[in-house]
């Protein structure tokens, strides 16, 4: 074990820092869940691009600088520490790029991933249906295999960024004898396709976050397709996926948090009336470090060779609940304020807990329920019985 | 930056672990609960045969020569076991102690206990009481800025009876004499800190270690009671409270590591790693024995059924080596100290 960082990592550090320093837009871009803000955040990306700072761990010609998860990391720490923007690509980058990487064809890779990487093409999730949300096996929508293209019928639904994104992926039945998590197949769609009806669904901010996606004969020649016919649901729950399981959210974002609430605390300790409440700023600091550790942990299991155990099913209810907490503690502190839009003459130093707070709700829901994650860890980690 | 294990250092442990599930059966700590002492010198002698006593000694004092950070595998597993002979006390806290110490009349231990043929107690200031003290040579004792190390003959004790049948502990009265010192000034104060903070951190990797075995215990045994016609086990309200109980000790795990290496490495933030390991893990511990107790029903409730081997361990230890508040104010410290040093960036 040496916990101590490299030269070379010092070095990275500071070359983050100051790219990071240089080119940070010094006013906060509108949200990516506007059009005007969407297209913002894809200027950012290739400006980002062009750093070639898109993603740190893709190899050289894909968009990336070939380096290592311990390297991701610091890039996200300082990422955070530059309050620089959300990436609005992320379901590209951290979520279809790791699978990506695992299942693609060659092809299919130089396609893809520097599109990706540069923000030229945005990805939407398409994971859930209306009637496949935590049972995401029971998906219905189909795709029929017409020897060098698919027709794709049916609907996905809660499609993040799919309002304003330029691609969508998920899994749809190709075998239509199939249940359940047989038959599936892993496919992309242009969300310009001939057929696909894209119906925007505003989310608790009144932002059209998600969407519904119609499918109603869509044509997409057989290239689109990522894995085998038939595989998808393997694709999806891959060992790309725990990876998914350690990127989609990095350490960084919930120590910034955390920092800023230790902050927020003390800018209004004078007026805080509930004594407990330093201990939930104390508590949300140590869980933020505990994250951090525990990721550190697990970068460096697999920077040498290891796997991400069913262990990792333990950390998205994890950072889920600490950002719910966390953002929970900051409305306590900001007491009578918190309810206030930063913008009304009396919400002073309200900042952007409000929007962090409604968004926090959504984190023990997406990317599987937390209690669909607690019958994860019991059945596949501690080995208890299944219903 | 590496922060995993070595191959070496995770074979020792497993060597271990099968060392003592062999060993440390429930029958066996059973039987102690009835003996005068509570203790086996028999399985004693074999962690000494092990080496374990002298982990933390040099080679060439004939120890093997490892670190803290080898050793936190070890507590861990102590914990696991629920083993109630003083392992930790001696080979994680005293060891160290007596080494730094290097008083011509402590030396002589240091090569007994590595023999398994003495052991020390600790009486630290942050501690009502001394464990294990009847079975001990020597305590070394904190007291007015001192170390003073008593025979255990020349000490008055009074024994306590405490919640775990498994432990041993005693009320120490001891009046300072100028003989017994073997440390003072800067050391003394230095060796106050480091002891506390080795404490606390041995608590910490017991308490990883018990979570982990409560929840163990809790699998087998849901998963073979049935009601409804079906495995407890297999149901939502029983199965959430065990994956609650997971996601504590899976983030307690990091903490604790980490702290173990702050010590090894002298880091200058080691009291503030070793306090949020502390709090880390027992917060897992006790969830764990919450937990354990209900999804067992009126079984978890009695002397027959096995948990509360572990539960009163986890009970017993928590308030030991620094209460939960003690180790909050050293996180308080350090997280309202500079806003611009903690967080992204700066854990390492």
């Amino acid at each position: 074990m040496d916990l101590a960082y490299t030269q070379e990592h010092k070095a990275f550090r500071e070359e983050v820092r100051s790219w990071l320093a240089a080119n940070v837009p010094k006013e906060p871009l509108k949200t990516f869940d506007t059009a005007e803000g969407f297209q913002q955040h894809r200027e950012w990306e290739a400006t980002m691009n062009k750093g070639r700072w898109g993603m740190v761990t893709w190899p050289e010609e894909l968009g990336g600088r070939g380096l290592d998860l311990i390297q991701w990391l610091i890039f996200e720490e300082e990422y955070y520490r530059a309050q620089a923007p959300t990436r609005v690509n992320q379901n590209g980058i951290f979520l279809l790029g790791p699978t990506l990487m695992e299942y693609g064809t060659e092809e299919q890779k130089a396609r893809y991933l520097p599109k990706m990487a540069s923000g030229e093409e945005i990805w939407a999730q398409g994971w859930s249906e209306p009637g496949a949300g935590s049972d995401m096996a029971a998906i219905r929508s189909k795709a029929e295999n017409k020897g060098d293209h698919y027709i794709i019928n049916g609907q996905k639904t809660w499609s993040t960024r799919a309002a304003f994104a330029d691609w969508t992926f998920g899994m749809f039945r190709t075998d239509p004898e199939s249940s359940r998590h047989k038959g599936l197949t892993f496919i992309f769609v242009p969300l310009n396709a001939e057929g696909v009806t894209v119906r925007p669904i505003p989310q608790l901010n009144g932002h059209p976050g998600f969407a519904e996606i119609f499918f109603d004969n869509v044509k997409v020649p057989v290239e689109n397709r990522l894995g085998d016919e038939g595989a998808g649901w393997n694709v999806a729950m891959s060992t790309a996926g725990f990876e998914r399981g350690l990127m989609l959210r990095s350490p960084a974002r919930f120590q910034e948090t955390a920092r800023r609430l230790v902050k927020l605390y003390q800018e209004n300790e004078k007026e805080i009336d509930d004594p407990l409440i330093k201990g939930q700023v104390l508590k949300a600091y140590m869980d933020a470090e505990a994250y951090t550790l525990n990721t550190y942990m697990t970068a460096s299991r697999l920077i040498n060779g290891g796997s991400i155990g069913p262990e990792t099913s333990t950390n998205k209810i994890f950072w889920s609940e600490l950002d719910q907490n966390m953002h929970e503690t900051a409305m306590s502190i900001l007491g009578a304020r918190a309810e206030l839009e930063p913008h009304c003459s009396e919400a002073r130093g309200v900042g952007s807990w409000l929007d962090g707070f409604l968004f926090s709700q959504s984190g023990l829901i997406y990317a599987g329920t937390n209690e669909i994650q607690r019958n994860i860890i019991a059945e596949r980690m501690l080995g208890m019985p299944r219903a | 930056m590496n922060f995993s294990f070595s191959e070496d250092q995770l074979l020792f442990r497993d060597s271990v672990r099968d060392f003592l599930s062999n060993e440390v059966t429930t029958d066996l700590i059973r039987s102690l609960w009835e003996t005068d002492t509570g203790r086996s010198q028999t399985l004693w002698s074999q962690l000494a045969e092990l080496g374990l006593t002298g982990m933390l000694v040099p080679e060439e004092h004939g120890g093997l020569g490892m670190n803290e950070e080898d050793f936190i595998l070890i507590a861990e597993e102590c914990g696991r076991a629920a083993l109630p002979e003083p392992l930790i006390e001696n080979a994680m806290i005293a060891v160290p102690l007596l080494q730094a110490i290097n008083h011509e009349s402590t030396n002589p231990y240091l090569g007994k206990i590595l023999s398994g043929e003495a052991k020390a107690s600790i009486a630290h200031p942050v501690n009502l009481l001394v464990s294990d003290a009847h079975v001990s040579d020597l305590i070394l004792v904190f007291i007015d800025k001192e170390i003073h190390a008593v025979k255990t003959a020349d000490a008055e004790l009074i024994e306590q009876e405490g919640v775990d049948p498994s432990r041993k502990i005693f009320k120490l009265n001891y009046k300072a004499k100028t003989e017994n010192c073997v440390a003072n000034g800067d050391l003394a104060e230095r060796l106050l800190q480091e002891t506390l903070n080795r404490g606390a951190l041995a608590v910490a990797a017991q308490h990883l270690g018990l979570a982990q075995a409560m929840v163990g215990q809790c699998v087998e045994y849901t998963s073979e009671r049935k009601q409804f016609g079906q495995a407890i086990g297999s149901f939502q309200a029983v199965k959430h409270h065990m994956a609650n109980v997971a996601v504590k000790y899976e983030f307690a795990k990091a903490v604790v590591y980490r702290a173990a290496n702050s010590i090894a490495n002298q880091h200058p933030d080691a009291a503030v790693h070793v306090a949020h390991a502390k709090i880390a893990a027992s917060d897992a511990a006790l969830l764990a024995a919450k937990h354990g107790i209900q999804v067992h029903g009126a079984m978890g409730y009695t002397w027959e059924v096995n948990l509360h081997i572990w539960m009163k361990r986890a009970w017993a230890l928590d308030k030991t080596w620094g209460s939960l508040g003690y180790h909050k104010k050293v996180i308080e410290k350090k997280v309202f100290a500079d806003t611009n040093k903690i967080g992204a960036g700066y854990s390492f």
